[in-house]
């Protein structure tokens, strides 16, 4: 579409609205931060971009870079996309923000969308996925499952987003056990499986019976089946490292998403703002219930189900943090821009936050 | 049969000028190759590879972009590694130099005039060069292996760097997340020409160092002093230099560069701290060094081919489809090619069958 | 608890020991060889492999040191024979090695692996206390262990051990004795292939049965920094290993007791303790000297 335009006017515009001519093939390009088999952050995307393809298949045509480091390298590999003729660039990682924003400016013409940032422009849109409802629900089940009532967690870096759902999980165990007790260790790494499992040993060895993470590789999953103690995947479905032992996952399907803003692109309907979608939009779902009986699976679906037709919001006062002092009256929501920034634990949490 | 190498009696000026030909031409090859054996077209691909992003100017802008770090801190490091002094650190001085120089502007964000770029410049040099001292320091006082001392405290700066921007430099506006406040203009290290792209004041820097080092090391004493120390030591004791200070200036003089660099990343490319500035800079630059000869001119050349590398392997990421793999895997063969061809200047090969060898030697035993 | 805590140490140390068993010895022939992470990742990559497609998780380790043998010999032909740069030839492998690992392993990824299994006596490993400690380990674990065993006594008790050192303290009065230099460096760098595949298989068939791409993580890095630390002396190396093992299970466990300490911090600990021991056993000159190996980096052309 573009070439043909390009070689009518024979101008130097590279681009054009990406509604002009809707027959034509859209081409959507996704900018990865690891490597897409990394079996966590950047597979569930590159899972998103073949779902994708898969759904719009002859009026799309996807490319990607995998392994962009933040930066300088990052603005590089993005402004490469605006001038090969992308539509849209999805770019997957927070550290890109900025890099996202300097080539948004520069190519108008061209749709950018950002994930877990917040800053937005006329051409540039952020989205993320409200982890925080899966966390909930693996909370509630954990107070269930935990017969000493105490989990373990093993986290990655106190970056608002980990400790967001540090929170949520633990407002969903205390919704069924009020004294439940929380264990967090800071890996302080984002995929090192031998380091993820050592976390998940030291939880183990001080006595927690359930394990979940919000770290990306599936060490900690396996760790926890080894030792026979019940755990929560995370990014994707681990079932295949826990068999009997995981209870569900949260599962990133960030393809529903990426199907409907191309459909956009496609439609000319696209606009930019801060998107956050949850388990209602389907942006994540909830892998099967598994290792754990009926009840509690009933108990599951059913908050799941709450919190999709939006009666049950995780942040719902009264709720207090760490220290006591109180922060959600009763009936009170969180608002968004709160959780996005938070840097406190709720009460009950047995770490002291770092920083 | 076996290989033996023998010395020749001068560099070989025909392989020195030859010597990257060959290993060019033995990288077509064997990139070819691997390109046919996973299906891709070879000859288009090498040129995507190599070709490609040279042919725009916002692309040879990015080659600069991505070059100026690597070529300032591997000028340093080939004046150091001459005298015999092997900083594998240069990462971390990279960081402490980009951190030192960040004090005013995150730290001081409302003191904003003129002067504060050129004292960001001075801060990162010094904190490089500061930063550096502690393994050269270790290394005369103690005597402590400067390769360890200078590989560990990589890590301790990385951590450190981590901890600033995670904790007490993050951005109080940017919602917790981990990144200090942006530059404010006065910051910024200028484009060069920015109607065009934006590539940075610090390949200049760069270019200048590179001939600056070039002057000192072949015309004065200074670079005579510290070839000789590197070579023999004990000569160059009897020549009365002192190896100590010869330590320390080539530990501050790499460090100085590394900080340099640090602080052109973040002032010109970033334009502010985050938790990993670098993608290992540093330990490339270490290969650039080499694959430059220890020459500070050879330096600039191979890291414009280095740079050319990482936007080659991208852009045929995207256009050819080549897997990030593959680009690195093939990026690891370049650097053994060059390296092997380098052999060629100092010694020649023979093949030779056993029984030959062993009358050879008995022959030169005669003499 | 304990006994638990101690294991995890073991289970942390053990490829550290592996590894820097395997350039201990190569640095005494007079060869640094930076390219261990790059030969313990390609080890991983091979042993998961193997062992997932024969299932059998011995194949995996045996090929884990095949293969780390051959990327070594990699770094042999280039150092040794057309005399590159060892630093430069090192980092190179390592680079190469996580491309190549993380290409050969695209298809690994997601797949749950094969467990060596730990060692199983009746009655002694169901001990209290000690049991699973001394006889409840994996078998790689014993074999490091043996392997610092066997290392002390060739380097310190044998002819052979005598002649690997003299290469490594004055290649060139050793090459006038009539030693093949070369040949023995080539074994060395061999033997430290071996070594560094086996750490790789370790932690893709113990650590983590699993394979995940650069799970190396630093630690090849880390093995190189240990045998410094231990100034060649394979009795320390255990020592440092483990004592590295302890600090990092260690700082986990006070995390987990609610200890807010920025992890940053703990986590530096180990490589700041490595500067300070280096520096304390260094102050001795005499002492560094008797053990540093005098050639170590040094190029050897037979020289007519």
């Amino acid at each position: 579409m573009k070439r043909i335009l390009a070689a009518l006017a024979a101008s130097a515009v590279l681009a054009v609205p990406g509604a002009a001519l809707a027959q034509d093939k859209v081409k959507a390009c996704f900018v990865y931060v690891g490597p897409k088999t990394d079996g966590g952050w950047t597979e569930a995307h590159d899972k998103g971009r073949l779902f994708v393809e898969e759904q719009l298949g002859d009026k799309v045509e996807t490319a990607f870079v995998e392994n962009v480091a933040e930066g300088p390298d990052a603005q590089r590999a993005i402004e490469r996309f605006a001038r090969a003729d992308c539509d849209i660039v999805f770019t997957t990682s927070f550290g890109f923000m900025d890099a996202t924003l300097a080539v948004a400016k520069r190519f108008p013409d061209v749709k950018f969308e950002h994930a877990t940032g917040y800053k937005t422009a006329e051409n540039m849109a952020t989205y993320n996925s409200r982890f925080y409802e899966g966390r909930y629900i693996q909370g509630v089940i954990a107070g269930h499952m935990s017969e000493k009532g105490e989990a373990g967690y093993v986290a990655s870096f106190p970056i608002p987003e980990v400790v967001m759902g540090i929170n949520a999980f633990m407002l969903g165990a205390q919704s069924v056990n009020p004294d439940f007790k929380l264990k967090v260790v800071w890996a302080n790494t984002w995929h090192d499986a031998a380091r993820e499992a050592d976390a998940a040993k030291a939880l183990i060895d001080q006595g927690v019976d359930i394990i979940t993470q919000h770290t990306d590789s599936t060490a900690p999953v396996q760790v926890a089946a080894e030792r026979g103690i019940k755990a929560f995947g995370q990014a994707s479905d681990m079932i295949a490292f826990g068999p009997e032992t995981q209870l569900t996952a949260i599962v990133d399907t960030w393809g529903a998403y990426y199907v409907k803003r191309i459909q956009a692109v496609i439609d000319g309907t696209w606009e930019p703002g801060a998107i956050w979608e949850g388990l209602k939009e389907g942006i994540l779902t909830m892998a099967p219930y598994t290792n754990m009986p009926d009840d509690v699976k009933a108990t599951a679906e059913e908050t799941e189900a709450k919190i999709k037709s939006g009666e049950l919001h995780p942040f719902t006062g009264p709720v207090n943090r760490q220290d006591g002092t109180p922060w959600l009256a009763e009936g009170e929501v969180a608002d968004d821009a709160t959780l996005l920034g938070m840097n406190f634990y709720v009460e009950g949490i047995d770490d002291k936050l770092p920083n | 049969m076996r290989i033996e190498l023998v010395k020749r009696p001068q560099q070989s000026v025909l392989f020195s000028v030859l010597s990257p030909f060959i290993a060019l031409a033995l990288t077509l090859i064997a990139g070819a190759l691997l390109f046919l054996l996973l299906g891709k077209d070879p000859v288009n691909t090498l040129y995507v590879f190599f070709i490609e992003p040279l042919r725009e100017t916002w692309s040879l802008h990015e080659l600069a972009v991505k070059a100026a770090p690597l070529i300032l801190i591997a000028i340093g490091l080939s004046v150091c590694f001459l005298s015999n002094n092997w900083n594998i650190g240069a990462e971390g001085q990279f960081i402490i130099g980009a951190m030192a120089g960040s004090i005013l502007p995150v730290m001081f964000p409302d003191f904003q005039s003129w002067i504060v770029l050129p004292l960001m410049l001075l801060m990162g040099i010094a904190g490089g060069a500061a930063y550096a001292a502690v393994p050269a320091v270790l290394k005369v006082r103690f005597n402590t292996n400067e390769i360890l001392t200078s590989l560990m405290l990589v890590y301790v700066a990385q951590l450190f760097l981590d901890w600033m921007v995670r904790g007490p430099w993050r951005n109080p506006e940017g919602f917790n997340f981990p990144e200090t406040r942006s530059f404010h203009e006065y910051a910024i290290l200028p484009e060069i020409w920015s109607a065009s792209g934006r590539a940075h004041w610090g390949f200049i820097f760069g270019l200048v160092a590179a001939l600056a080092l070039w002057f000192m090391m072949t015309k004065t004493l200074r670079g005579f002093e510290i070839k000789v120390l590197g070579q023999s030591p004990r000569a160059g004791r009897f020549a009365g230099f002192s190896q100590g200070r010869i330590v320390f200036f080539a530990f501050l003089l790499s460090g100085a560069l590394a900080g340099l660099a640090g602080l052109s990343e973040v002032s010109g490319a970033i334009g502010q701290l985050r938790p990993v500035i670098s993608p290992g800079y540093g330990f490339t630059a270490i290969i650039v060094a080499f694959l430059g000869r220890l020459n500070p001119l050879g330096v600039v050349a191979a890291g414009l081919v280095l740079a050319l590398t990482y936007l080659g392997g991208e852009a045929a990421q995207i256009s050819v489809g080549l897997s990030d793999k593959v680009v690195r895997v093939f990026q690891g063969m370049i650097l053994f090619f060059v390296l092997a061809g380098d052999t060629f200047i100092h010694y020649r090969i023979r093949f030779v069958s056993a029984p030959a060898a062993a009358a050879g030697e008995a022959s030169r035993a005669n003499v | 608890m304990f006994e638990a805590i101690l294991i995890t140490i073991a289970t942390a140390a053990t490829p550290l020991l592996l590894a820097s068993m395997g350039e201990l010895v190569v640095e005494r022939s007079g060869v640094l060889n930076l390219g261990v992470e790059g030969m313990m990742i390609m080890g991983a990559v091979t042993g998961f492999g193997v062992a997932a497609m024969t299932g059998s998780a011995w194949l995996g380790v045996f090929a884990a040191a095949i293969v780390g043998t051959l990327f070594s010999l990699l770094f042999g032909f280039l150092t040794l024979t057309l005399v590159t740069n060892q630093v430069a030839t090192g980092l190179s492998l390592t680079l190469l090695g996580l491309g190549l690992s993380s290409m050969i392993g695209e298809s690994f990824v997601g797949r749950a692996g094969v467990r060596l299994g730990a060692l199983d006596i009746p009655y002694l490993t169901e001990i209290p206390y000690i049991g699973r400690l001394i006889f409840g380990q994996d078998p790689l674990c014993y074999i490091s262990l043996l392997l610092t065993a066997g290392v002390s006594w060739f380097l310190f008790r044998t002819r052979a051990g005598l002649t690997l050192r003299s290469v490594g303290d004055n290649h060139s009065s050793a090459h006038a004795l009539g030693i093949p230099v070369i040949r023995i460096r080539y074994l060395a760098v061999m033997f430290g292939g071996a070594c560094a595949g086996l750490a790789g298989a370790y932690l893709s068939l113990v650590y983590v049965p699993q394979w995940v791409e650069n799970m190396t993580a630093g630690r090849g890095w880390i093995a190189l920094a240990l045998v410094v630390f231990a100034s060649w002396r394979p009795w320390r190396v255990l020592a440092g290993a483990y004592l590295f093992g302890a600090v990092t299970i260690g700082q986990l466990h006070a995390q987990a007791l609610g200890y807010g300490i920025p992890p940053q911090l703990l986590s530096s600990l180990p490589y700041l303790a490595t500067i300070i021991v280096l520096v304390l056993i260094s102050r001795n000159r005499r002492l560094t000297m008797m053990n540093t190996p005098a050639s170590l980096g040094r190029p050897f052309v037979p020289d007519r």
